[in-house]
């Protein structure tokens, strides 16, 4: 990542919308349009709003994304709170240990072309997600 | 920015503007549940034609908001959901479930009025 990365401390649910906004300027700035923007600010404000639910504190790091000559952009979303023990069923449709739909990991990794979950129970949890220009 | 909320007739009609906290959106679920109690309104309107993120807790509060109101025998109607957000949604695999939509505040205002009619004929 860059010096043009943006770092979003995440402690309430006001950070989430600010969260989302940045990205979505970011992500304008490289070129993303419509929809695309959209689903990246939906995108992080999933991943955002599980930081606060599920750890209490954490930061979003959002830069641009380069390959080649390709623009995207890159979404960094990290904790160190409790960690998932099992991360294949985290990532599954309809699995929420928070009384919710179950759909916001399934749903980012649909709506990113790009998307990495990293997670150690009691160290925390690392999500990177990536998405490019068309 | 807490969401104003405007009576018209028997309705009440509540547009959520863009930025919304998740805690400023349980307030607007609480007090909308107080004011169907208060002025008996027999139809609410929630207009998100200015939003433009529809994530996981606020569709799952809109439903809840739907949910609560018709315990209390008013019902609800989710107005302007745009083409984008709607996309999202689906992307997310959430949806609105038994909860009505309107493309726009007059269609809306027509389906709940439409509802009225019903409800005073069986009265
Ligand atoms: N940062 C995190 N730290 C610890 N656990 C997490 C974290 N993010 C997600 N989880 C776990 O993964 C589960 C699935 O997350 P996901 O976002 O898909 O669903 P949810 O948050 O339960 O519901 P929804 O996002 O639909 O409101 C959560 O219920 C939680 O147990
Ligand atoms: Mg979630």
């Amino acid at each position: 990542m860059t010096e043009e990365d943006i770092h979003v401390a995440i402690d309430r649910d006001v950070d989430v919308v600010s969260a989302r906004e940045k990205g979505r300027e970011l992500a304008s700035r490289q070129g993303f349009s419509g929809t695309d923007l959209t689903l990246i600010a939906t995108a992080i404000s999933e991943v955002a709003r599980n930081i606060v639910v599920y750890a209490g504190h954490g930061e979003l790091v959002i830069g641009p994304a380069r390959k080649g000559n390709r623009c995207g952009i890159t979404i960094l979303a990290r904790d160190q709170g409790p960690g998932i023990p099992d991360i294949d069923k985290a990532m599954q449709d309809g699995f929420s240990t928070g009384k919710s739909l179950g759909l916001g990991l399934p749903g980012a990794r649909r709506m990113m072309d790009e998307f990495e979950i990293e997670s150690a129970v009691g160290a925390g949890t690392t999500i990177t997600m990536r998405k490019w220009v068309r | 920015m807490p969401v104003p909320i405007l009576k018209q007739g028997s309705i009440l009609i509540a547009c959520i503007q863009p930025g919304l906290s998740d805690h400023q959106l349980l307030l607007l679920k609480d007090k909308l549940s107080g004011e169907v109690e208060r002025s008996r309104a027999e139809g609410v309107v929630i207009d998100v034609s200015a939003i433009d993120v529809m994530d996981s807790f606020a569709t799952r509060t809109l439903r809840s908001i739907s949910q609560t109101t018709r315990l209390r025998g008013a019902r609800t109607v989710v107005v302007g959901i745009q083409p984008d957000v709607a996309f999202a949604m689906i992307q997310l695999g959430l949806t609105m479930e038994d909860v009505s939509t309107a493309l726009d505040l007059e269609e809306a205002v027509a389906m709940l009025t439409a509802g009225r009619v019903t409800r005073r004929g069986r009265d």
